[in-house]
């Protein structure tokens, strides 16, 4: 499995740690229901098979937190963006 | 028919021509009392104790292959309860036990070795963990030996124990730990649970679940609608799927585990050896071939196959400990897909919907505790009770804070 960094190139899967779903999102703590929305964000996924949006670090490379879709059915990467807008 | 020494006499007389299939291949019937979802290891094992232990014969295991084919084919066939948490470690002596006179239950040659399990340290702190992992065993009334450096060597000396870098300082054995055949363990459930009027049903892929009033009442499958009182899922690796037809997320990420064989040598391991330093674990086969495996790949995968930077991981943790099986050639590698959850330990309860219940969630512990996942699932399904030593894996500890993290990693699965 080779991942597109936008920076850096086609680069080997040894050179990336993955962290998961990039579509968890911290809740509000302060909202009325704070308490399951945390259980949802730490716990809950839907773990799909077929495409599925991670988030990959480049540490042997650039450093950059990448957002990558990737069937997980195939291991075909169907896009990879910095998660960070510059 | 029963299988002996005497059975086996007269089928030689016959030339063996005439021996029966050892358990029924059927379509499935509209209706049964149970149905299980996934025929591996767990769901015939829950329908072998569903019908041994409770009474409860109007049942069916729904295969989406053929039996077997899913992560039962897929691991390294170790046996061992070397756990340390009070909430898995009596389930896994349960399963011990299971083991231990499995074959005489099934009546089938289900090749249990118990040749030992040996996880090996190399420096004091790992020690020090080593011990207490012992102790807790040992409280527990589970056997367990910590060895010195001369321990282990009377036991493996073809180890490197003066590697420089990860000097084995010594083991922790369970000598009661060992290997089994997996596909014996399939099978010998498959013709047990088949002999007491179980229906094994193979290419039957579940498609939906059919709902009503709030409860589960049958599935959808490939082939035809079958309707059920309760309906277990015992499908590991795809638990998050199934679980989706019902509505349900759970805490769990699928990730492919990759194994694999080298060639057949004269035997050199004489039991199960884990590397320290590193998440490498080795046994010999009965044909010569060195089993061996290591972590997850790392990242979320239904795709039965891993890639290159984990080989190279595995493959360098048995050169630190085992310097000379770089003269060997591997022979096969493949890869499961397990889930994981978020805490390292698995899933056996109730759900929300009224008549489904979930058995999912094994991470790397799956094959060890087959017999004892089966017994306490149907224990569940039969009595909607969690039997005593599965009561600690429920849906809702992690909404709760009950977790049993063994590792002590935190809620992300790929580093448990």
């Amino acid at each position: 499995m080779r991942i597109p960094c936008p920076f850096c190139g086609a680069r080997d899967l040894s050179e990336f740690t993955y962290l998961g779903d990039a579509d968890v999102v911290r809740p509000d703590p302060t909202a009325p229901e704070a308490e399951a929305r945390f259980f949802e964000a730490v716990y809950l996924r839907d773990n799909p098979a077929g495409p599925h949006d991670e988030l990959w670090y480049h540490a042997s490379g650039c450093r950059s937190w990448l957002r990558v879709t990737r069937n997980t059915v195939t291991h075909e990467i169907l896009g990879a963006s910095l998660v960070r807008k510059t | 028919m029963r299988y002996s020494i005497f059975s086996l006499a007269r089928h030689a007389l016959g030339g063996h021509r005439d021996w029966e299939p050892a358990w029924r291949d059927v379509a499935p019937k509209p209706a049964y009392d149970v149905v299980i979802i996934g025929g591996g290891g767990h769901g015939l094992s829950t329908a072998h104790y569903l019908a041994k232990e409770h009474g409860i014969t109007s049942v069916a295991v729904l295969e989406k292959g053929y039996i077997g084919s899913g992560n039962a084919g897929r691991n390294t066939t170790i046996i061992r309860s070397n756990y340390l948490l009070p909430g898995n470690n009596p389930f896994y002596e349960w399963s011990m036990k299971l083991w231990e006179g499995l074959e005489q239950d099934l009546n089938y040659n289900t090749m249990v070795s118990q040749r030992g399990v040996l996880n090996l340290f190399h420096s004091d702190g790992e020690r020090d963990a080593a011990a207490r992992r012992g102790n807790a065993m040992r409280m527990h009334g589970v056997d367990a030996e910590l060895l010195d450096t001369e321990g282990v060597r009377r036991l493996v000396p073809i180890l490197d124990f003066d590697a420089a870098r990860f000097p084995v300082k010594g083991g922790l054995l369970q000598r009661r730990g060992g290997t089994a055949r997996h596909d014996a363990v399939v099978w010998g459930y498959a013709r047990a649970a088949s002999g007491r009027g179980v229906d094994i049903v193979q290419n039957c892929e579940v498609t939906g679940l059919i709902r009503e009033g709030g409860r589960v009442v049958g599935v959808e499958t490939t082939r035809g609608t079958i309707r059920a009182r309760k309906i277990g899922m015992a499908v590991a690796g795809n638990s998050s799927r199934v679980a989706a037809m019902a509505g349900l997320r759970l805490p769990i990420e699928s990730h492919v585990l990759q194994a694999f064989v080298s060639e057949a040598i004269k035997p050199c391991i004489p039991n199960v050896i884990t590397f320290g330093a590193g998440h490498f674990y080795i046994s010999q086969s009965d044909k010569g071939g060195l089993v061996f495996g290591g972590d997850i790949d790392g990242y979320n995968s239904y795709a039965q196959r891993g890639n290159l930077p984990m080989v190279e991981t595995v493959c360098e943790g048995g050169m630190a400990l085992l310097p000379w099986i770089g003269r060997l050639r591997v022979l096969r590698s493949w890869g499961g897909i397990m889930d994981m959850t978020m805490d390292g330990s698995p899933i056996i309860d109730r759900t929300p919907i009224e008549g489904l219940y979930i058995n999912a969630g094994w991470c790397y512990g799956g094959f060890k505790a087959t017999p004892a996942s089966g017994w306490c699932f149907a224990h569940l399904i039969a009595r909607d009770e969690p039997f005593k030593v599965a009561a600690a894996y429920r849906l809702d500890r992690f909404a709760a804070g009950h977790l049993i993290d063994e590792r002590g990693q935190g809620p992300q699965p790929n580093l448990h």
